[in-house]
Formats: structure tokens, C-alpha cells, sequence
């Protein structure tokens, strides 16, 4: 797969002195949704507003299609829409209008019915003559999103979506994402919710104190990180468990008939069936049993406690 | 190549406050202005002889056309660009496939265009009570242009530089204001005393007020040609440092 967006060498000081971006190197395929995980003050922010020519890098290059950020900029910048994790929005432009100022300060013709079939694919358009200042924070937030499809990207930048966002307007969110990757376009989102990753991320890319942890298809990530847990419903309880069974470190629940297993999928699998021989061999009875998978929460969780 | 659909969406969109308060925008300078008739023109002008051939009623149109010009060019020029500041939607100028430049023109010559607009309310109410010929129609233009684009230069450099509103209006209030009415608008700097005179020179709306004022009456304090030179410095200073500032990012991009 041909990537779109290609960094190399990436750094960012800030004029205080802060390092906000350590040497990314990272390649965004064409067509992709790459969700971009990291605590606040990770440096998302940062390194999208680079891309997107907000901030201007202090090492190292990107180019978007093959065109450099800064030599080419015009280029790069025709094929980029961003939301900017802020709602910022004039509070007396109407609806309309502001979209159409986006289009225009982005170099397309005027184009009434792309621009009414968007403002209606995002239930904006029996808005479209109202003020902005007089929209509801998640209204806002579709406008941001309408200013930044407004004239037609190749690459959308979503900068935490759905913070603060109801359930149906994040799963709403998600449909449009979606539907934008289903038109080709290559999206890349920030976000602090791992199940937003988990559920629409082709990719995933983790980011702390500045620095690229992580970037890994979403699905061979949790293949390959994440924990399982073995979960033995026993027929009889038990008070406790036999002292052999040490080097499993088990749980046992308080009811006494739960026993919880947790391995690590990639090298576990042995010992789960060494495990339950033991028990058959302890004389205890299993009636149950299921396997859950670690989510990518824990597999985040555990990554930026090592890099901390 | 340049980007002229997103100049001419900046400019739009920065006119569209002024055709919103369209009353606001004519009525205030209307009102102004006929008040300073009323009290310079008649109530005070009526025992202050004519200067140089010229009543005074007449004589303070251009210094009054030119105090709205300078006032109004630098503060909506600075406002068009603080505020994108402020409120953060500067970022989508910021992204967008555009130079600097471009921005600047849009901002530059909406401010200037509200100022045009202006001057030529303040001209006409002004024929109401004074009977206004303009000697130099041509001059008389170039001036106001080249007025109306220097100061809403200007005001755009403030806005950019201030950080905040305090300082936004402190150039305004304590800077222009000052100037102009310090600057031959309302008198003859010959009325002055000779040491006045002499520091009057230095400041630079005494070269736009008395050029402007001599497109219409070929009356003047130095003479027309130091008053365009003088216009056309000040503006290249402005445009060096709006130059400077957009080559380091200057207060707009990290
Ligand atoms: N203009 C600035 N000057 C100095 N430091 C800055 C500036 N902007 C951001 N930073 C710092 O850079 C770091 C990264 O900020 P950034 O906004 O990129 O984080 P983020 O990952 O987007 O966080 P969040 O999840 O809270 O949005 C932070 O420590 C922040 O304080
Ligand atoms: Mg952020």
C-alpha cells in the first residue's frame, strides 16, 4: 500500500524551549484511518498542526503526496482538511457562509449542492441560517467538521472528535468517518478513548512525552500485545487453591468457583493446556470455562507506564 | 500562483460586518461629522477668520475627513486580524493554501475599503453645510487611497503584534488620536508659534492632512509633492515590517 503522508525525522521545540515532538518517523497509508492514542500533553496536537502547516517543524521533513509541506505548500494544503480540536468558530458568521468562506479559502469553486448535500449528510442543514454562537457544542462541532470537508480532502485531520460528545453523536462521528474512508480519503484522528481506536482505527499509533511508541495495525497490535485471561468455572467451590498451582498465579474469586488465568497470547498458549491437565490432575472439576482478550487500553496503559 | 478565491472570501467575509451594521456604519460617522460642523463650522468658526482664502468651515474638512480615515482604517484593520487571534479561528487562514500575503491583502483591503466607504459619507454630509469644491479630483484620491491602505497597513501590524485588547487600544488612543489632532487638522500649522512649528514637522499626518487638504483648496503647509513623499515612506516602512513579521512567523505561527 502506497503511503500519502510521509514524516521523517520530525521535531518540534516550542520558542519556551519544550520539546514537544522527538524525531517522528512515521508513513500514513493512502486510504487508511489512523487513530493516534496518547495522554494529554502527548504532543498530537502538535504534530497534526504541523502537518497541516499551523506550526512550522523545527527538524526534519513531511511530505503529503509527495509534496513538501513547506516548499509546496499550496499543494499539500488543497488536500488536507483538518477539525481542530477546539471549537473555534466565529459567533456571528452563519452556517452557510462559513462554510463557504472554508471552500473558498481553500480554492474551490462555489459549489451550492456539494456544499447542501454536506451540510444535510451531517444534519446541519436546517441550520444553515442560524449563527453559529447560537449552536449547541456537538451542532458546532458538525460545523468544524463541514468547514473542514468543505472543499473536497484527500486527508482529513479530526483532532479529538468526540470529546465531549454524546453516545449518538460519536457513533454518528463514526459513520462519517467511515463513509469519508469509503470515498477514498485518508483520515487520521486523535483520541483519549481506546475503544474509538479499537472500533474504527485501521491503525494505530501511540504517542507520549513527544515520542512515536507505537505504530501497528490495529488488529496484529492486539494479536500481538495483548493479554488473555483463562477463566475456569469450577463445579465445586474450593477455599483454596493447591499450593502446586503457584506458578500459574492464579486468582481465585471470592465464591470460590472462579479461577482467572492471565497469559500472554503469543507464548501462552502451552501452558494453558499444561494448566488445565493440572487441575484435572488436583481432582478438581471444570464445568466452565472462556477466554477474554486484553483490550487496547491495557496494551496503552502498559506502554506509557514503560515509557514514563 | 495566487490563490484569489481565498482573497476574495477573506475580503468578503470581513465586509459582510460592515453591511450587517450597515446603519451603525453610516449613521455614526453622519453623526459625527455634523457635529463637528455645528460646533467648529458655525459655533466657533463664525469669529475665526478664514485662513488663507479659505473659511474655516471648510478648511477643517479634510483634517476631519482624515481624523475618521486614520481612526477608523487602524482600528478595524487591527480588529480584522486580533480577533481570528483571540478566538483561535485563525487557524483555518493558517492551513489553508495561502501566503501570508494573501491574508493580508483580503484583511488590508477590507479595512481600506470601510475606510473609502467612510470618507466618502463624511465628504458628502459634509457638502451639506459647506460648499465643497475639490480642486484636484485625481490628487484628491490618490491621497485618500493611499491614506486609507497606509493606516489600514498599519493597523494590522498592531494587530498582529498586540497580545491583548489593552494594547490593541492603547496605539489607537494614545498614538493616533493624538497625532492627528496635533497634526494641522483642525489649524494652519502657520498659526503656531515657531518652536511648534518646528516639532509639528515630525509628525507624519501633518504631510497627509495638508497634502489631502491641498487637492481640494491648493492650500497647503509643505508643499504637495514632500506630503506624497512622505505618505509613500511611511508605507514602505509598514511594509517592511509587515515583511519581517510574516518572515518569522512573527506572533502568528510558532
Ligand atoms: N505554544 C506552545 N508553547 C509551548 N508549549 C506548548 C505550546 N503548545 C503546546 N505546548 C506543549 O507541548 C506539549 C504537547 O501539546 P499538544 O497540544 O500537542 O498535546 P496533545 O497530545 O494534543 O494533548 P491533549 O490530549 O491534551 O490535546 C504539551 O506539553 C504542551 O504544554
Ligand atoms: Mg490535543
Amino acid at each position: 500500500m502506497s503511503s500519502i503522508v510521509s514524516i521523517k525525522g520530525l521535531s518540534k521545540t516550542y520558542d519556551n524551549g519544550f520539546e514537544a515532538l522527538k524525531n517522528i518517523n512515521l508513513d500514513i497509508n493512502k486510504g487508511e484511518i489512523l487513530a493516534l492514542l496518547g495522554p494529554n500533553g502527548a504532543g498530537k496536537t502538535t504534530l497534526i498542526s504541523t502537518i497541516c502547516g499551523i506550526i512550522t517543524p523545527t527538524l526534519g521533513s513531511v511530505t503529503v503526496d509527495g509534496n513538501d509541506i513547506i516548499k509546496d505548500f499550496r499543494k499539500t494544503r488543497e488536500m488536507i482538511g483538518l477539525v481542530p480540536q477546539e471549537l473555534t468558530l466565529g459567533a456571528f458568521d452563519k452556517v452557510w457562509s462559513t462554510v463557504n468562506f472554508s471552500r473558498g479559502l481553500f480554492n474551490r469553486k462555489k459549489d451550492d449542492r456539494y456544499l447542501e448535500k454536506l451540510l444535510k449528510d451531517l444534519s446541519l442543514f436546517d441550520k444553515k441560517d442560524a449563527e453559529l454562537r447560537t449552536l449547541s457544542g456537538g451542532m458546532k462541532r458538525r460545523v468544524l467538521i463541514a468547514k473542514a470537508l468543505s472543499h473536497e480532502p484527500k486527508i482529513l485531520f479530526l483532532d479529538e472528535p468526540t470529546a465531549g460528545v454524546d453516545v449518538e453523536l460519536r457513533k454518528d462521528m463514526w459513520k462519517i468517518v467511515r463513509k469519508m474512508k469509503d470515498t477514498g480519503v485518508t483520515i487520521i484522528l486523535t483520541t483519549h478513548y481506546i475503544e474509538e481506536a479499537q472500533a474504527i482505527a485501521d491503525c494505530v499509533g501511540v504517542i507520549n512525552n513527544g515520542e512515536l511508541l507505537l505504530i501497528e495495525k490495529t488488529k496484529t497490535l492486539m494479536d500481538r500485545l495483548g493479554n488473555k485471561q483463562l477463566i475456569i468455572e469450577l463445579r465445586d467451590s474450593i477455599s483454596i487453591l493447591p499450593q502446586e498451582l503457584d506458578e500459574y498465579k492464579l486468582n481465585l474469586s471470592k465464591s470460590g468457583k472462579l479461577i482467572t488465568y492471565t497469559y500472554d497470547s503469543e507464548s501462552g498458549g502451552e501452558s494453558v493446556v499444561k494448566l488445565l491437565k493440572s487441575i484435572g490432575d488436583y481432582g478438581l472439576v471444570t464445568r466452565d470455562m472462556k477466554i477474554e482478550e486484553s483490550s487496547l487500553e491495557d496494551i496503552f496503559v502498559n506502554l506509557v507506564k514503560k515509557n514514563d | 500562483m495566487i490563490n484569489f478565491r481565498a482573497i476574495k472570501v477573506i475580503y468578503l467575509n470581513e465586509m459582510t460586518r460592515f453591511w450587517n451594521t450597515l446603519f451603525q456604519s453610516i449613521a455614526s460617522p453622519v453623526i459625527s461629522t455634523a457635529l463637528y460642523f455645528v460646533v467648529f463650522g458655525s459655533a466657533i468658526g463664525s469669529s475665526i477668520q478664514s485662513i488663507e482664502g479659505v473659511t474655516y468651515g471648510l478648511f477643517i474638512v479634510p483634517g476631519l475627513t482624515m481624523l475618521s480615515v486614520l481612526t477608523q482604517s487602524v482600528s478595524n484593520a487591527s480588529f480584522g486580524i486580533f480577533f481570528p487571534k483571540f478566538t483561535g479561528t485563525i487557524y483555518e487562514i493558517l492551513s489553508a493554501p495561502i501566503s501570508f500575503y494573501e491574508a493580508l491583502i483580503g484583511y488590508v483591503g477590507a479595512a481600506a475599503s470601510k475606510s473609502m466607504i467612510l470618507a466618502t459619507i463624511i465628504l458628502f454630509t459634509a457638502n451639506f453645510f459647506v460648499d465643497l469644491d475639490i480642486a484636484h479630483p485625481f490628487w484628491m484620491l490618490a491621497f485618500l487611497v493611499l491614506t486609507c491602505v497606509s493606516f489600514s497597513l498599519f493597523g494590522f501590524i498592531i494587530g498582529l503584534w498586540a497580545g491583548n485588547f489593552e494594547k490593541l487600544q492603547v496605539v489607537p488612543l494614545l498614538i493616533i488620536t493624538p497625532l492627528v489632532f496635533l497634526g494641522g487638522s483642525f489649524y494652519s500649522v502657520s498659526m503656531l508659534p515657531p518652536f511648534w512649528q518646528t516639532v509639528t514637522l515630525f509628525n507624519p499626518v501633518l504631510y497627509l492632512v495638508s497634502g489631502f487638504r491641498w487637492s481640494f483648496f491648493e492650500v497647503s503647509d509643505v508643499s504637495v509633492s514632500t506630503s506624497l513623499f512622505m505618505i509613500l515612506v511611511f508605507l514602505v516602512i509598514c511594509l517592511s515590517l509587515v515583511s519581517w513579521m510574516f518572515k518569522t512567523g512573527y506572533k502568528l505561527k510558532e
